[in-house]
């Protein structure tokens, strides 16, 4: 079966089920889900939410690179990657990215350099909103 | 003119999503010069990407009048 690559930029609340279905195969013996939730500390600070902006075009573009590379990187079937856009509260979820594979190893593998690869190339922002005040993460040196 | 649209960090410095600078051709290290003439704030973010039509751009590339061109500071999705 054909290889599926599905990436998805949402303001709505994300649900792990529609992205676990999705890569769902009666090949894969495994199935590895990474789901990215907001704390309510940074560096001794408290957080009280989080709010995402995004090129949103050349954001999916980055991400279905992400797919293709994580595709013919790892023996793995599918993958999926889903991000939020605007408010994301405390214990909410920002990103789920879920592979499935034949074997485990692989879908553990592409999982990481997903997650690692979306965090480095993927044109989204976080501004991070704290009890006294706000600031755009990793914007400034 | 060129249209550049700015996200994040950049997007406040500017104070708007999208400005115009008057040319009709451009490469980016002149575009990325004369954003940090114009803004002297950027010099305060930890650098910055270009993209044109929604790829990553180096600085050598030509940018034309039609072309969409987005100033990307470091991101932080995920």
């Amino acid at each position: 079966m054909k290889n599926k690559i599905n990436v998805v930029i949402s303001e709505e609340t994300l649900s792990i089920d529609t992205v676990y279905q999705d890569v769902h195969d009666e090949l894969c013996g495994g199935i590895c889900l990474f789901v990215g939730t907001v704390r309510n500390k940074n560096k001794g600070k408290n957080v009280t939410h989080l709010d995402f902006e995004t090129y949103t075009p050349m954001a999916l573009k980055e991400m279905n690179k992400i797919g293709q590379r994580a595709v013919d990187q790892y023996d793995i079937q599918h993958i999926s990657i889903f991000h939020r856009s605007g408010y994301v509260g405390i214990k909410d979820i920002a990103v789920i990215i879920a592979v499935s594979s034949i074997h485990r190893d692989a879908c553990f593998q592409a999982c990481q350099f997903a997650i690692d690869t979306l965090k480095e190339t993927v044109p989204i922002w976080k501004k991070e909103h704290l009890d006294d005040g706000s600031y755009w993460v990793g914007a400034r040196p | 003119m060129i249209n550049i649209k700015y996200f994040g960090i950049a997007k406040e410095i500017v104070g708007n999503d999208v400005a115009f600078i008057e040319s009709s051709t451009i490469s980016v290290a002149d575009l990325r010069q004369r954003m940090n003439e114009q803004y002297k704030a950027f010099k305060q973010i930890k650098g910055y990407m270009v993209a044109v039509n929604q790829e990553y751009a180096i600085d050598s590339q030509i940018i034309n009048a039609d072309d969409e061109v987005a100033i990307i500071p470091p991101v932080s999705g995920g």
